[in-house]
């Protein structure tokens, strides 16, 4: 009996967590953009030899436009290397851009140094990946999620400690255990501990980086419940960064898909998961296992892209994705496809989208790539693009209603 | 019990004979347990499986449910890695196409590793030296089990690194492990684990480390290989999109034991234990309509030093009250025979189990 | 791997012509700017101020600084000429000077020494390689045994005695207590057997040291090693357990070993002066030791610049090794 007792260390902490009170939360005005992003850049010197002379760059982030409206969650998905997570540095200024504009509620805060961040800190907060580092061991988790009340000079109603429990308490740990070390909690525990310290100041937007990937799968459950629910009693706006397309379809309004430091498709949830348009959006979710043995046989729908994502320190000219897409033409690899809106709710980067009439019609010719990568397309996969593309064409030179901005205008090589 | 053993697939007590099994692989009662400063860690304690040549097993299971260690177990790694006081002690049966590997001479098992039986791990830059190349690892490897000159090995890695689909394997072949891309580099673990044809093959995590298209590449070319190599393989993961895609039998692993195992559509789709319930409701998943909300287990995995007396999953079972007399808490669960090939280790009635499932979960997935 | 040979010797060569400079600098210049005259320290406390005047000219002592510097630095390469009025001495390259005592000229004074110490050096370096690194794998493979914890005391104990109680004691022991050995040093040229037994006790003595603190890394940076993934990947590869240590584990093991001995080797070839004071060996580390207490400052000069000449080799040629022994150094 005792065993069993002891096996549950904490038993306060419920799958579901208790929200007590109402006093955390603010009143945005649902819709209003929060964050506008123009033109994002960043790229990271690459220096050589004796004299540190700068060779080269990783383009990490190369030109990124959104916007994330009050109360949403803004997924961020894409491979390693595409640059979603310098984003989140970026937008949290914890990086210093290259090149745009990041507005926040209005206000330009692109360059601002580390004083006329401060009280933007309040408002911004982020949640990091491994709860094992971003935690300092040595101090008591009372500490932790106390130091940004002591950061900014805030001292809240009833005292620090007092909020702090109350803090634990919303994310589902114990309060009782304000004086333990980060060591004594598991992983999951941490990963609630580093949402109470972002929670904190009772921000407007909280950027989550891979916020569940390093949990097991039992727990990340848990921690995807916590986030879900302290938005809706908060009020939170999410931009939430992972690599998973299970937890990103699970958790987010919209989302944008990141390839080589661009952003290849942006989206409402349903629409990018019914139907997307871009071919890599296509891939990386015909990629995902599915966790059904049924349908392990049905190897058919599924994508097999050729090879790996290129370096960003030279990207491939015109569509980055072109020496991996099986659509691939002529003008792939000259003229960078810009990111447009196609449907309402969906902006697209591509000249040949899936589920969509055919941004350059005129260029047909396969690129050699292409016809390599059409060998490993299923053919179900093959055969179900064609005939959407062709049925969604039809549909619209018939209607045509809405004139669709046309894709194919010649660009100037100044992009690159 | 006979009947079973016939199928191929005898789970439970070994009879006290213990006669050789048909079964090309077969592990009876493994038990691996570490000396530490805080106690003694059973990392496995009383697991038993059989696998045909073929045939793929799912291992499934959190961070610490033992799945890892006993691939190491298998490989006869822990006691081959073990130098100063503290040991790990291992006990119980390991049967491979007829050799028990436990009781048998350590220099045997040796020479079985890398030929019989061989493994690919989680982090191909971590498992591979840094300062060998791609093309040295892979002679090494052959040339340990083959008596050939340099030439012939040679010929062989890069006739292997064709197989596993890296582009110029003539000119890679002299490429060092920190030039190839991360798929790449698993690639040439997998041609350097399959250059010695092994019979079985254990996968440790083998996607876990790899971005998602190229993860559908390596799923990809570890089936084709099965197929062609004819192995048993064991899948070692805590992804069951990735077990559903591989396995034809699943083992559910929960504080160092089998919890359930059965046929992969069975598993998944008549699930008889409430961990399993638990990993499947804990999983947003893409081929279905959205949910709500997902259902979590709550709690976290236990410590493997003081492992919850009764059913080690009793603490963050929702059910753990249903049956009679705290028996959840006092008594261990044996696996027992819930269908054809399938068996789960729950103290609950078999048509509670069906209906909960039925009734309470199906519904919400 | 020829570009990355070429710029490491290009960066060594940078980095000597710096080394004189500044080593100049602060043997002539400082104590100028802290009012000692060189000339009179040069002639004696009582001197006849003529002989000063006519030291300071010979010696150049009264040029612009930079001037100075350019004597000295032509002075290395393709020698000088010092002149008095009618008093001119030539001093053929590589011209260091002369020193302030025994005005002999300091190049000879070095050559002579500096195999003594060489000798001391890589002898002793051969003894802790061997006796360290074997002692280090072999803790680290009995971890926790009574075998391994007596080697780490006796590794503590090499680390914290100073060489010149060690040292004393070996003297005490096999020299005048057993009379094993003479201790006397005997230059190679002479005798091989003398030679051996003069270097014997010495390089017992540095070893001693040395080794402990070798055991010391060798252990740690090996169990570190033992538990990488690829050494794993070689035992289920069926490697023999000796092949997987010898060959895996070695390899990696080497790396911070070879950066440790580049730094040490270089620093002892300046000159082990507690372990030549102590048996009173003529090398480098003594000449050193007579120098800084006559403040004879070209001799202290001399030996300053082939120590750094000593590191820089050393380092270069642990650079190149480093490469050879990790592929990814060869890229950066």
């Amino acid at each position: 009996m005792s065993d069993d007792e002891k096996a549950v260390t904490i038993p306060a902490q419920a799958d579901e967590p208790q929200l007590q009170g109402g006093t955390l939360t603010k009143n945005p005005a649902p819709g209003e953009v929060l964050l506008k992003v123009t033109g994002l850049q960043k790229h990271f010197p690459i220096k050589k030899g004796l004299l540190q002379r700068q060779v080269g760059a990783v383009h990490a982030v190369d030109g990124l436009d959104f916007e994330v409206r009050s109360g949403e969650t803004l997924g961020v998905v894409g491979e390693s290397g595409c640059g979603k997570s310098t984003m989140g540095r970026l937008i949290t200024r914890l990086l210093e851009p290259t090149g745009g504009k990041i507005e926040f509620e209005g206000k330009d805060i692109t360059h601002l140094g580390v004083s006329g961040m401060r009280p933007l800190r309040r408002n911004v907060q982020m949640i990091f990946q491994d709860p094992y580092s971003s935690l300092n061991p040595r101090h008591t988790i009372g500490t932790i999620v106390g130091a940004p009340f002591k950061l900014q000079g805030v001292e809240p109603e009833g005292g620090i400690k007092k909020e702090v429990q109350r803090l634990l308490e919303v994310v589902g740990l114990n309060p009782e255990h304000y004086n333990r070390y980060p060591h004594e909690f598991s992983g999951g525990q941490r990963q609630r501990i580093g949402i109470a310290r972002a929670l904190a100041l009772n921000p407007r937007l909280v950027v989550a980086d891979e916020p569940v990937s390093a949990l097991d799968v039992s727990i990340q459950a848990q921690v995807v419940n916590l986030l879900d629910d302290l938005q809706q009693e908060l009020g939170l706006t999410y931009v939430i960064i992972a690599h998973d397309l299970s937890v990103v379809r699970h958790v987010s309004d919209r989302i944008a898909v990141m390839y080589l430091g661009k952003i290849v498709e942006l989206a409402d949830r349903e629409l990018l998961y019914k139907a997307p348009m871009h071919p890599y959006t296509k891939a990386l979710m015909s990629a995902v296992p599915i966790p059904d043995p049924r349908r392990k046989n049905a190897k058919s729908d599924r994508i097999l892209l050729q090879g790996d994502v290129p370096s960003p320190i030279s990207p491939p000219s015109g569509c980055r994705f072109h020496t991996r897409c099986w659509k691939a033409t002529q003008i792939c690899t000259t003229t960078e496809p810009p990111l447009l809106q196609l449907q309402p709710g969906q902006q697209v980067a591509c000249h040949h989208p899936e589920n969509f009439a055919d941004q350059a019609p005129q260029d047909t010719v396969l690129l050699s790539v292409a016809k390599e990568a059409e060998k490993l397309l299923g053919e179900t996969a093959l055969q179900e693009s064609a005939e959407t593309s062709a049925a969604v064409a039809a549909t619209l030179s018939e209607e045509a209603a809405e004139p669709v901005v046309d894709a194919a205008e010649p660009e100037t090589g100044e992009e690159k | 019990m006979t009947e079973l053993s016939k199928s191929g697939a005898a789970v439970g007590e070994p009879t006290d004979a213990s006669p050789a099994p048909t079964a090309f692989l077969e592990v009876r009662d493994l038990k691996v347990h570490f000396p530490t400063d805080d106690g003694l860690v059973k990392s496995v304690d009383g697991l038993s499986f059989s696998l045909e040549k073929g045939k793929t097993l799912g291992i499934v299971g959190e961070s610490g449910s033992g799945k890892s260690v006993t691939s190491l177990g298998i490989m006869g790694l822990h006691t081959a890695g073990q130098y100063g006081k503290r040991k790990a002690q291992i006990s119980g049966e390991i049967w491979l196409d007829g050799t028990e590997l436990l009781s048998a001479d350590p220099d045997h098992v040796r020479k079985l590793r890398g030929r019989q039986m061989s493994m690919i791990f989680q982090d191909p830059l971590s498992a591979l030296h840094p300062y060998y190349t791609i093309g040295a690892q892979i002679v090494e490897a052959y040339r340990i089990h083959h008596d050939v000159d340099k030439k012939t090995a040679r010929r062989r890695a890069v006739e292997m690194l064709d197989r596993v689909g890296i582009p110029q394997p003539d000119k890679r072949v002299d490429s060092y492990p920190h030039e190839f891309s991360g798929g790449m580099r698993q690639r040439a673990m997998i041609a350097m684990s399959l250059v010695n044809n092994p019979e079985l093959l254990i996968a440790d995590e083998p996607t876990t480390a790899l971005d998602v298209t190229v993860q559908a590449q390596i799923l990809d070319l570890i089936r084709d290989l099965q197929k062609e190599f004819g192995s048993a393989v064991i899948v070692i993961t805590h992804d069951l999109g990735v077990v559903a895609e591989l396995a034809d039998d699943i083992l559910v692993m929960y504080g160092g034991r089998c919890v359930e195992r059965g046929p992969a559509e069975d598993v998944f789709y008549q699930p008889r234990h409430p961990y399993t319930w638990g990993l499947l409701g804990s999983m947003p998943r893409l081929d279905r309509e959205q949910q709500d909300r997902l259902i979590p287990v709550k709690g976290s995995p236990p410590s493997l030093i003081n492992i919850p007396s009764g059913c080690a999953f009793n603490p963050r079972c929702p059910y753990a009250d249903l049956p009679k007399d705290n028996v959840t808490r006092t008594v261990r669960p044996e696996l027992a025979e819930v269908g054809t090939r399938h068996w789960a280790a729950c103290h609950l009635g078999k048509e509670q189990r069906e209906r909960i499932w039925t009734e309470e979960i199906a519904p919400k997935l | 791997m020829l570009a990355y040979l070429i710029r490491r010797l290009f960066a060594a060569a940078v980095m000597l012509v710096v080394i004189i400079l500044v080593v100049f600098s602060i043997f002539f210049l400082v104590p100028k700017w802290a009012g000692v005259d060189i000339a009179t320290s040069f002639v004696g406390k009582q001197a006849d101020p003529h002989a000063v005047a006519a030291v300071r000219e010979k010696l150049g002592l009264s040029d612009p600084i930079f001037i100075q510097v350019w004597h000295f630095f032509k002075g290395i390469f393709v020698g000088r000429t010092y002149s008095a009025g009618g008093d001119v001495t030539h001093c053929a390259a590589p011209c260091f000077g002369y020193s302030f005592r025994s005005e002999q000229s300091v190049w000879p004074v070095l050559t002579d020494r500096f195999p003594v110490t060489l000798g001391l050096a890589l002898g002793a370096a051969v003894l802790w390689l061997v006796f360290g690194v074997a002692a280090g794998v072999l803790s680290a493979l009995k971890r926790g045994t009574i075998w391994d914890r007596s080697a780490m005391v006796i590794a503590l104990g090499g680390v914290s005695l100073p060489i010149y109680f060690t040292g004393l004691l070996s003297l005490a022991i096999f020299s005048y207590g057993l009379n094993w050995i003479n201790g006397q040093y005997v230059p190679l040229d002479q005798s091989f057997s003398g030679w051996l037994g003069g270097m014997i006790l010495p390089w017992i003595t540095l070893a001693f040291l040395y080794a402990a603190m070798y055991a010391r890394i060798t252990r740690a940076t090996m169990l570190e090693i033992l538990g990488e993934d690829y050494i794993r990947t070689a035992r289920a590869k069926g490697l023999k357990e000796q092949v997987v240590i010898g060959k895996h584990a070695m390899r990696s093991t080497m790396t911070p070993i070879l950066t440790m001995l580049g730094m040490d080797l270089g620093a002892l070839i300046g000159g082990a002066i507690l372990t030549e004071t102590t048996f009173s060996l003529p090398g480098l580390g003594q000449a050193v030791l007579t120098a800084i207490k006559n403040q004879d400052l070209p001799i202290i000069l001399g030996v300053t610049l082939i120590t750094s000449l000593a590191v820089l080799l050393a380092n270069l040629v642990v650079d190149i090794l480093y490469a050879v022994i990790d592929p990814r150094v060869r890229l950066s």
